[in-house]
C-alpha cells in the first residue's frame, strides 16, 4: 500500500520528504496503524523519544516503570487485540531488561515489534557507555531482529519487521536503531512490505492430506481433537466450532487454546494438560484418531511422551513446520494455517455423532468432581480455597471477561474454573511461566479491549516480580482489576516441595508487605478479604468500582491444585489426589 | 506376518537408520545478511551438536550464499535442526545429506621444512602419489596441497609427519548433492511460491 506521504507528481515521480530517522520511525509505526507504544527513555533513543513528544496526538506512549513491564503489556496488547504490540526501550540495559519478555512472546507465538536504541554506529563494538551486544543476545529468542544504522534503512526495515511479527507462526521483532540513524535525515516513503523471498510464513494447504484426514476422521470411532492457540491466531474458532459440531468430536484445549471454544459447549470436555481436566488427559490414551489443531504438543501437555498417545492415529494441523513430528510422530501432518484447513475439512467429513465417547469423558468428570472439584468449591477449610473466588468471578462476569493469569497455582486454578466463552479472553504466559507477567500484560490488555472486563488474578510471589507497573496503572488510570491470591507462599513449588521433596519448605514462604497499603500509595482503590462470608460482596464491589481496582484475597496457606499429571509421567497416570 | 506388522517392522528400520550417528552434511541457500552465521549456528549450540567443519561460499546465484556445515549425528535430530534453520527469516532453504548423497571434497595444506624436502626425492615421490600437488616452494619450506576425503588429506598427513610437518590444515567440507536441480531453478520457485502466499 503507497502511502499518503508520497503522491505521484505530472512525470510519475514520487514524491519524499525529507525527515530525520526518529521521525521516520514514528511516521513508520503510524502507517502500520499502531496506536500504542510502551515504553521506557533513556540516552541511545532519546531522538525517537523527543519525537513522539509532537506526535502525542497520533501515538499514546506509556511509560511503564520497567522494560520488563514494557514488553510485557505490549504481549498483553497483542492477544487481545490481535494486532501487534509495540514497546521502546533504550540501548543496554533497557534492551536487556526486555529480554524475558521477548522469550516469552517468542515461545508463546505473539506478535510484537520491539524499538531498541544503540550507541552511535562509530562506537559500535567499543564498550561504549550503555552498549550491549543486543542483536547477538536477543537472536536467540526473536523470529528475526536487524540493527539499523542508517536513517534511509528505516522505513522498510519497520516494514518488514511488521510483516515478519504478524505473519505465519506470529513472534517477536527487534530492530536496533543506532542513534545517528535517529538523528540523520532520510527521503521518507513507506511502502508495507508483501513478501520475502526467503520467508513463507503461510505453507501452501495439501489437499490430498486434507481428504486422507477427513478418511481418517470419518472412519474413527473415539476421535479427539486437541486444539491450541493456532485456533485463535488463525481467527479459526468459527471454523473450529463448525467441524466440532458436524463431527460430534470432543474438544480439549491447551491452556493457551483456553477461550478459542467456549466452555459451554457440550462437546467442550476441558482443559489438557500437567493440571488439566481429568478425562482429557486419561482419553488421550484412549482414542484411536487425535486431531491437533494449533499446538505444538508440549511436555506440560503430553507428559512422558514414550507413553503419549501410542494407539492414536495422529492428524497435525500446523502452521509451523518445524513443529511437525517435533515431539509427537504425526500420521498425517497438514502443515497450513488452522482456518484454511478447517474449512477445507468440514466440507469433507462426514456428519456425525459420538455420544458413547462422549459419556466416557462425562463419566471421567464425575469422577473428577466428587473427588476433586465437590471439595475444592464447597470446602471444610476455615480459609478460602482460590477455586472458589475463580468460581465467583466467573459466574459473576458470566465468563465473558478477559482473565489474564500470573504463573503457579492461581493460573491453574483460574485456568481450571473460569468458564471462557468469548475468544482471546484468556491471556497467559504458557511456554515461558514468566512470574510477574500478569500485571503488565493486564494493564496492556485492557488497553487493548475497551469497555471489556480485565481482570488479573496473580499469586503473592508473581505480583511482586513486577508490582512497580501499579505505577503505569495509576497514571494512565487503565481500569483494570486486579486479584491477588495470596497463600504467603510461592505455592506452585511449595506444591513439589510437599509432594515430591517430603515437605522441605526451601525458601517458598514469603513475609510479605501490606499490599492493600502498597495499593492504595498508589492511588489505586483497594480491598482485602479473608473471610468466606464476605467474598461475594467483595467480588461485587470490585467489579461495580468504575477504574482500576485491587483486591487480596487471604487463601488457604498449604492448599495443592489437582488433578496433577506428576512431571515425567504420562498422561495416564494423572492423579486426583 | 500380518502386513502391518511387517509394515512395523520397516518402520522400526527406518527409525533405527534414523537414529544411527553418522556423518551428515547441512547445505544451507542463505541471503546476504550480516548476523545469519551466527543465528544458524546457535540452533546447533543449542542442541549441543558439534559442528565438525563449516563453509560459507557464495553461489552461481548472485547474492546468495552457501553454508555447508558437517555433524555427526542421527538423521532424525538433523532434520530437526534443518526445520529450524528454515525458519531463520533470510534462509531460502536448507537440506540433509548424507555422504552417499553428495559430491564432496576438502582442501588440505602441508607444510614442509625444505631441509627435508631436499633430503633425496621422498616426499615429492609421496606428493605425487598421493595425488596432491606442490603448491609453493620458498626458501624454508614447501608448501603442498592436496584434495580429498577426510580420510585422505588425513592420510597423506600421517605420511609426513615423521619428516617434521611444520604446520598442516585442512578445509571444511563443500559439496553439492546428486540432484539435477539447479540452484536457481529452486530460488525461482521460491520466489512464486511466496508471491502466491503472502498475506
Ligand atoms: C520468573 C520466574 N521465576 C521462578 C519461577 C518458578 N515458579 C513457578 S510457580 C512459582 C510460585 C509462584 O508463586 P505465587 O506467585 O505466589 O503463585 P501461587 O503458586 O502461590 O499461586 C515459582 C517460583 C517462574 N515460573 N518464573
Amino acid at each position: 500500500m503507497e502511502t499518503l506521504l508520497t503522491s505521484t507528481t505530472q512525470e510519475g515521480k514520487k514524491m519524499t520528504e525529507k525527515i530525520s530517522g526518529s521521525e521516520a520511525v514514528i511516521k513508520s509505526l503510524i502507517m502500520e496503524g499502531v496506536n500504542t507504544v510502551f515504553g521506557y527513555p533513556g540516552g541511545a533513543i532519546m531522538p525517537i523519544y523527543d519525537t513522539l513528544y509532537h506526535y502525542e496526538d497520533r501515538l499514546k506512549h506509556i511509560l511503564v516503570r520497567h522494560e520488563q513491564g514494557a514488553i510485557h503489556a505490549a504481549q498483553g496488547f497483542a492477544r487481545v487485540s490481535g494486532e501487534v504490540g509495540v514497546c521502546f526501550a533504550t540501548s543496554g540495559p533497557g534492551a536487556t531488561n526486555l529480554i524475558t519478555g521477548i522469550a516469552d512472546a517468542s515461545i508463546d507465538s505473539t506478535p510484537i515489534v520491539c524499538i531498541t536504541g544503540q550507541v552511535t554506529s562509530k562506537l559500535l563494538g567499543t564498550d561504549a557507555f550503555q552498549e550491549t551486544d543486543v542483536i547477538g543476545i536477543s537472536m536467540p529468542v526473536t523470529k528475526w531482529n536487524y540493527q539499523v544504522t542508517k536513517a534511509d534503512e528505516i522505513p522498510e526495515i519497520i516494514a518488514r519487521a511488521f510483516y515478519i511479527a504478524k505473519s505465519g507462526r506470529p513472534g517477536p521483532v527487534l530492530i536496533d536503531i543506532t542513534k545517528d540513524a535517529q538523528f540523520d535525515s532520510l527521503d521518507f516513503h513507506y511502502k508495507k512490505c508483501e513478501g520475502i523471498r526467503s520467508y513463507h510464513p503461510v505453507p501452501k494447504l495439501d489437499l490430498k492430506k486434507v481428504d486422507q484426514a477427513a478418511e481418517l476422521i470419518n472412519s474413527a470411532k473415539k476421535p479427539y481433537l486437541l486444539v491450541g492457540q493456532g485456533v485463535l491466531l488463525a481467527h479459526a474458532e468459527k471454523e473450529l466450532k463448525d467441524f466440532a459440531e458436524k463431527t460430534g468430536i470432543p474438544v480439549a484445549s491447551t491452556l493457551l487454546g483456553l477461550s478459542a471454544f467456549s466452555d459451554d459447549h457440550e462437546l467442550n470436555v476441558g482443559f489438557l494438560g500437567m493440571h488439566g481436566n481429568y478425562g482429557p488427559n486419561i482419553k488421550t490414551n484412549e482414542c484411536d484418531v487425535l486431531i491437533a489443531v494449533g499446538m505444538r504438543f508440549d511436555d506440560r501437555v503430553t507428559g512422558d511422551l514414550s507413553t503419549y498417545a501410542k494407539q492414536a492415529k495422529v492428524i497435525h494441523i500446523e502452521i509451523d513446520p518445524s513443529e511437525i513430528d517435533k515431539n509427537v510422530k504425526t500420521d498425517i501432518a497438514i502443515n497450513a494455517d488452522a482456518k484454511e484447513a478447517l474449512k477445507a475439512l468440514i466440507s469433507r467429513v462426514d456428519q456425525k455423532q459420538h455420544s458413547a465417547w462422549l459419556q466416557e469423558f462425562r463419566d471421567c468428570d464425575k469422577l473428577e468432581q466428587e473427588k476433586v472439584i465437590n471439595t475444592t468449591l464447597a470446602p471444610e477449610t476455615e480459609k478460602l480455597k482460590m477455586a472458589e473466588v475463580i468460581k465467583l468471578v466467573s459466574d459473576k462476569t458470566k465468563g465473558e471477561a478477559v482473565i489474564v493469569t500470573d504463573v503457579g497455582q492461581h493460573q491453574m486454578v483460574a485456568s481450571r474454573y473460569y468458564q471462557f466463552k468469548k475468544p482471546k479472553s484468556n491471556v497467559t504466559s504458557g511456554g515461558l511461566g514468566t512470574m510477574g507477567f500478569a500485571l503488565p500484560a493486564a494493564f496492556g490488555a485492557k488497553v487493548a479491549a475497551g469497555d471489556k472486563e480485565v481482570i488479573a488474578v496473580i499469586g503473592d510471589g508473581g505480583f511482586q516480580m513486577t508490582i512497580q507497573e501499579l505505577g503505569s496503572i495509576f497514571q494512565y488510570k487503565v481500569p483494570v482489576k486486579i486479584i491477588v491470591l495470596n497463600n504467603n507462599f510461592l505455592g506452585m513449588v511449595r506444591q513439589w516441595q510437599q509432594l515430591f521433596f517430603d515437605k522441605r519448605y526451601s525458601s517458598t514462604e514469603l513475609v510479605n508487605p501490606d499490599f492493600v497499603r502498597i495499593s492504595e500509595g498508589y492511588g489505586i482503590e483497594a480491598n482485602r478479604v479473608s473471610e468466606r462470608e464476605k467474598i461475594d460482596d467483595a467480588i461485587d464491589k470490585m467489579l461495580a468500582y468504575d477504574g482500576a481496582y485491587f483486591l487480596e484475597v487471604e487463601v488457604e496457606r498449604e492448599d495443592n491444585v489437582f488433578p496433577m499429571v506428576p512431571a515425567g509421567a504420562g498422561v495416564s497416570d494423572i492423579r486426583l489426589e | 506376518m500380518e502386513l502391518n506388522d511387517i509394515a512395523k517392522t520397516m518402520d522400526e528400520e527406518l527409525m533405527n537408520n534414523h537414529q544411527e550417528e553418522k556423518p551428515l552434511t547441512i547445505s544451507v541457500l542463505t541471503e546476504n545478511k550480516s548476523g545469519l552465521l551466527n543465528g544458524v549456528t546457535i540452533i546447533f549450540t543449542r542442541r549441543k551438536i558439534n559442528i565438525e567443519a563449516i563453509n560459507v561460499s557464495i553461489t552461481e546465484v548472485e547474492g546468495v550464499s552457501r553454508y555447508t556445515i558437517l555433524i555427526r549425528s542421527n538423521r532424525e535430530t538433523a532434520e530437526k535442526v534443518v526445520k529450524q534453520i528454515r525458519k531463520l527469516v533470510e534462509v531460502l532453504g536448507a537440506f540433509v545429506y548424507e555422504e552417499d548423497e553428495i559430491h564432496y571434497q576438502e582442501l588440505a595444506l602441508y607444510k614442509v621444512p625444505m631441509s627435508v624436502f631436499l633430503q633425496g626425492n621422498k616426499i615429492e615421490r609421496l606428493v605425487r602419489n598421493s595425488g596432491a600437488r606442490i603448491l609453493a616452494i620458498e626458501r624454508d619450506y614447501i608448501v603442498i596441497e592436496k584434495t580429498g576425503h577426510k580420510n585422505e588429506t588425513y592420510d597423506l598427513f600421517e605420511k609426513l609427519k615423521p619428516y617434521g610437518l611444520l604446520e598442516f590444515v585442512r578445509s571444511g567440507r563443500i559439496a553439492v548433492s546428486k540432484s539435477k536441480r539447479e540452484t536457481a531453478t529452486f530460488l525461482k520457485e521460491l520466489e512464486e511460491a511466496s508471491k502466491i502466499k503472502s498475506n
